[in-house]
Parts: C-alpha cells; sequence; structure tokens
C-alpha cells in the first residue's frame, strides 16, 4: 500500500488550523521589500520626522497582526495583562518569531539598594548526580547563600554551547549571571574570535536601566532591518529602526498598554557602528493601573 | 600584502561609481580615474565584438609587465576590476566577494541611488576588511 500523505483538505477557511508555517523568509527578500518600502515613503514626505513616523505607523500595522497571531498560536488565546508579562512577551516570543532570536531587556529603576555580601560559587553539578547531600554539605561549609531555590530566575538566554546568561532576582536585586567556557588553546583562531565576540555580545546586552520608573529599553546590536543600511550623513540620527519601534508599539497598544516607542543610534564605546536602542515609554494610566492591580 | 594596487567599480554607461587605492603604488588622480574607467569600458565592449568564439563576456584579465588587471562584469552589466601585483592570486574569488558586498551593502541600502557613486559607509567598512583578509580564507569561500 501506497502510504499517502494526510494532507487534509478544509473546505471552510476557519476550520483550518493555525499552522506554524514555515518559519524562515529570504533575509535578501526582506532586505530588498524593507528598502522599498523607506524609498517609496522616502518620496511621499519633505522632513525626516515625517519619514521615521510613516515608518513606525507601517510597523504599527505588523505588530496589531502579530500580536493577534502570537496570541492564538503561542499562548491559547491568552494575553498578558501584566506590565511585566506584556513585555516579556515582546522581547522573548515576538522577538523570537520576527527576528529568529530574543534579546534581552533592560528594565527601568534598577538599582542597588542597601548593601549586602553576596558569596558566588560555582560547581559542575552535573556530576553530581544522586549526591545531593554532599552537594548540600559543600555549599554550607563555603558559606555559599543561594544555590538552588530561594531566587526569581527572570531569564534563562543559552546563546550556545559555550555561553549562558541567567538573570536572577535575589532579595530585590537583579543579578545577571553569565558562564562562559572559554576555547582552549589547540582551537582554530575563528572558534575563539567567534566566542569572544558572542561574549561582547551578551557583555554589552547586559545593560543598565534608566532613572525613569517607565521607561524600557530593549537593545540591539545590530537591528535585523539595519543589517544593510548605512544613513547618509546628511539624514543625522535618523533610525529605520523606527518600523520596529512601530512593532513594538503595535503589539503594545493593542494589547492595552499604550505607549511612546522610539528607536535611537547609541554610540558604542571602542566600536565603530552604534547600537540601536528601542525606548518604551508606558503612558501614565498603564502605571496606575499596574500600581493598583499591586 | 600590497598585493592589490586599487578597486574601481564601473555602472553599465562606463561611469566611474567607486575607486579606492590601496597602498601608494599605481595610484592615480580623479580624472585619470575617470578615463580609465571610460578606456576600460569601451575596451571591454569592444572585446567582446572582437573575439573570435561565441558569446564572448569580454577581458578578464589583462596582464602587463608592472601590473595584473582583473574584471568580473555583473549580469546587470556594472564591472569591478582590481589592478594588482604581476601574478597575484585568488582575484576572481576577491571580485565574486566584492559583487556579494556591492549587491548586500549598497542595493539593499534605500539610500543608494542606482547608478550614481556609491557612498555607504558599511560598504566601505565590509570592503576593507575583505580586502585586509587572508587571501586563503577568500579562496576557501
Amino acid at each position: 500500500m501506497i502510504n499517502v500523505g494526510k494532507i487534509k483538505q478544509y473546505s471552510n477557511v476557519l476550520e483550518r488550523p493555525l499552522s506554524k508555517g514555515k518559519q524562515e523568509v529570504s533575509l535578501s527578500a526582506f532586505a530588498f521589500l524593507f528598502s522599498e518600502l523607506v524609498q517609496y515613503n522616502q518620496t511621499q514626505v519633505d522632513n525626516i520626522t515625517e519619514l521615521e513616523r510613516r515608518l513606525e505607523d507601517a510597523g504599527y500595522a505588523v505588530g496589531a497582526r502579530i500580536l493577534e497571531l502570537l496570541c492564538h498560536r503561542e499562548k491559547g488565546n491568552r494575553r498578558e495583562t501584566r506590565l511585566l508579562g506584556i513585555l516579556s512577551f515582546v522581547h522573548s516570543t515576538v522577538w523570537k518569531v520576527l527576528f529568529g532570536k530574543s534579546k534581552v531587556l533592560s528594565l527601568g529603576g534598577v538599582g542597588c539598594m542597601g548593601t549586602s555580601r553576596l558569596r558566588v560559587g560555582s560547581c559542575n553539578v552535573g556530576s553530581l548526580m544522586g549526591k545531593s547531600i554532599e552537594l548540600v554539605k559543600i555549599l554550607q561549609k563555603r558559606k555559599v547563600s543561594i544555590a538552588l531555590g530561594g531566587y526569581l530566575v527572570v531569564e534563562v538566554r543559552s546563546v550556545n554551547d559555550r555561553l549562558m546568561a541567567i538573570k536572577l532576582v535575589v532579595g530585590g536585586l537583579t543579578f545577571n549571571v553569565v558562564n562562559a567556557y572559554a576555547p582552549h588553546a589547540g582551537l582554530d583562531e575563528e572558534v575563539k574570535r567567534h566566542f569572544w565576540e558572542d561574549l561582547d555580545e551578551v557583555a554589552d546586552s547586559l545593560e543598565k536601566g534608566t532613572e525613569h520608573e517607565d521607561e524600557y529599553m530593549i537593545s540591539e546590536k545590530e537591528l535585523l532591518v539595519n543589517r544593510f543600511i548605512s544613513i547618509p550623513k546628511d539624514m543625522g540620527a535618523f533610525n529605520c529602526g523606527a518600523f520596529v519601534a512601530g512593532i513594538v508599539r503595535g503589539v503594545l497598544e493593542n494589547a492595552g498598554f499604550p505607549a511612546v516607542v522610539t528607536a535611537h543610534f547609541v554610540p558604542v564605546e571602542g566600536q565603530h557602528r552604534p547600537r540601536t536602542t528601542i525606548l518604551i515609554k508606558f503612558a501614565e494610566e498603564v502605571l496606575r493601573r499596574e500600581a493598583t492591580l499591586g | 600584502m600590497a598585493a592589490i594596487y586599487s578597486l574601481y567599480v564601473i555602472n553599465k554607461s562606463g561611469g566611474l561609481i567607486f575607486c579606492k587605492d590601496y597602498g601608494s603604488a599605481g595610484k592615480m588622480d580623479t580624472n585619470d580615474s575617470l578615463r580609465l574607467a571610460s578606456l576600460w569600458h569601451s575596451m571591454h565592449a569592444i572585446s567582446q565584438q572582437l573575439s573570435p568564439v561565441n558569446g564572448c563576456a569580454g577581458i578578464e584579465l589583462l596582464q602587463a609587465d608592472t601590473f595584473d588587471l582583473h574584471c568580473f562584469q555583473s549580469l546587470t552589466g556594472t564591472k569591478f576590476f582590481v589592478v594588482c601585483e604581476p601574478g597575484a592570486l585568488h582575484m576572481e574569488s576577491l571580485l565574486k566577494y566584492i559583487y556579494e558586498l556591492y549587491t548586500d551593502y549598497v542595493l539593499k541600502n534605500p539610500f543608494y541611488e542606482m547608478e550614481m557613486p556609491i557612498r555607504c559607509e558599511l560598504f566601505d567598512i565590509n570592503l576593507s576588511q575583505a580586502v585586509q583578509k587572508d587571501r586563503v580564507a577568500l579562496l576557501g569561500r
């Protein structure tokens, strides 16, 4: 018997499942399309602010749709209602679907309160399977206060086999822990170079928060839409990331979190190319509601 | 290093749109560069007509006593050529790579006008990296 692939025919479009479909699109095709989008909008405007606004509007429509789609596909028809929830949705789920990777978000108003002493140890737990009592004894002896439990893991990011970053919240403080496994001397120069570049990127993305409580930032070394774009000198601080800012605004506003979202170039010391920061400033009512919810 | 003297890009009508000198050898002023570009464009076209073989794509390599000139023409008629030391290796793959950079950082840039001089920061950065890079690495591509 010939095994025919099970392709079910749905007569009604509404009965068709929301399949994930093909996850990849050609970067070149996207780059050309985006380039045409910018060129077309350039002919319609007479100043840069207007161009930025038009790009943002184009992104807004994408954001509104992506929220709808992802809520159905990933969240089982549920929508985030809390501020941190929606932010984490934006920088992990949305970012991953759009750009193929998740991004670290820096929160506003994160500061150091009081002083405390933290002892950090590293231990290869994998080889201690079934010896948890011994592990606890060692930890007590070495005065390691947090080993497993007692803290909240906000984010785990595994960059590759050699690099991993976790974000912990311990007693009101935020810790970023980056675990790096450096390549040994016998390996290729290429592997080493890659490792240091990745490490740089991880370290770069862990930024300090701002002084404002209502501002959040998503920082990206090289935004996908900016990959092939060189801004001419006479256009000043214009950033095509306005399109991505529009997407973020589209997601947030349609989820009930009105915000002003802007994209900025931020120069990095010792690097030729500036990085792009997407600044999210929430409306007053959002923060007030968040405070009421507690 | 110093195997490459200079790099030129000319558009399909023979206008010079990009020119860069590496090292001081064989340096020319702007007028001479423009002249060389249009001269090369015509010679390339004539060679296609004169060739006894059918389907000739034009001159690919010109060898002189003091330099070699390697030329690569894209399907749309944009020509890339490098002037280099006699006997320098892997120039074809370098030219192909430069063409790749051109399609990426020039053609996908919304602020570039077709057939106009190339002024793209990212193209310059990636180009200088490619030229400095070890030739062996390019060959391995």
